[in-house]
């Protein structure tokens, strides 16, 4: 009777472990395969990838129990999880490095060695924005320029 | 309860399967390299799962040193290509090429 009710937790366990690690590889996959940019995919690819992997590792640990390959799955576990992260920045920052754009609006990411200028400008209502948009990149020539002179 | 283990592998196999196979979809219509090189390493990070669940479904646990193997070669793999398209060789120092790259930018 205790052995049975052992067994059932430990089938319980897996399968919870096992279940979300599942559903966040189908979610990390999902998401390379629709999102609409690089960065974005890299973003839904490179967490869901580390939590994934964990969870389902840690599920068939639990199935094993204490054993050898227990040992095993957990080694690949520690391996996962130093080397997946790594992977995620190294793609990005090569991606990065090659200046490779976000489908971004306005805004644009910055160079590898530059410094984000930082637009503080409120939005301007969309029934007065003929009066206001002329000041308004007004402000904005003016205010590079000190800057560029300064440095 | 062994029974209910096998399947619950079972299911959890499939769905890997699924998911690699929605990433070979990115991996083949990927516009940049960099899409490819994301696919390709979660694949792999995919495929060392479906090994290590493969393994206990057929029941010979010796399969997940394969699954050590993949991860370990997933991982140099991915920096090796990385490496390659920056630089454009493999035959390069890491302290030299921080020096050319600081030239260049």
């Amino acid at each position: 009777m205790n052995g049975d009710l052992l067994h059932m937790l430990q089938f319980a366990t897996s399968a919870i472990l096992m279940a979300g690690g599942v559903f966040f590889v189908i979610a990390g996959a999902v998401g390379v395969l629709r999102l609409p940019d690089f960065y974005t995919r890299m973003h839904a690819a490179g967490m869901t990838d580390t939590l994934g992997a964990e969870m389902i590792l840690l599920g068939l640990i639990v199935q094993a129990g204490l054993s050898q390959t227990s040992l095993k799955l957990a080694l690949i576990a520690f391996l996962l999880f130093l080397t997946s992260p790594t992977a995620t920045h190294a793609v990005v920052g090569a991606a990065h490095h090659a200046k490779l754009k976000p489908k971004l609006g306005k805004y644009r990411a910055p160079a590898p060695g530059e410094v984000p200028k930082v637009k503080t400008k409120p939005k301007t209502k969309p029934k007065t924005r003929a009066k206001t948009k002329p000041k308004a990149r007004a402000k904005i020539k003016a205010k590079p320029t000190p800057r560029k002179r300064a440095k | 309860m062994e029974q209910a283990l096998h399947y619950l592998n079972i299911g959890s196999a499939m769905f890997l399967l699924i998911g690699m196979a929605l990433l070979l979809g990115r991996l083949l219509s990927g516009p940049t390299l960099y899409d490819r090189v994301l696919a390709v390493n979660s694949f792999g990070t995919k495929t060392v799962l479906f090994l290590c669940v493969f393994a206990l479904i057929i029941g010979r646990p010796d399969g997940v040193d394969i699954a050590i193997l993949y991860a370990l070669m997933n991982f140099i793999a991915t920096i090796a290509i990385l490496k390659f398209f920056r630089y454009s060789s493999l035959d390069v120092s890491m302290n030299k090429s921080r020096a050319r790259h600081e030239d260049m930018s």
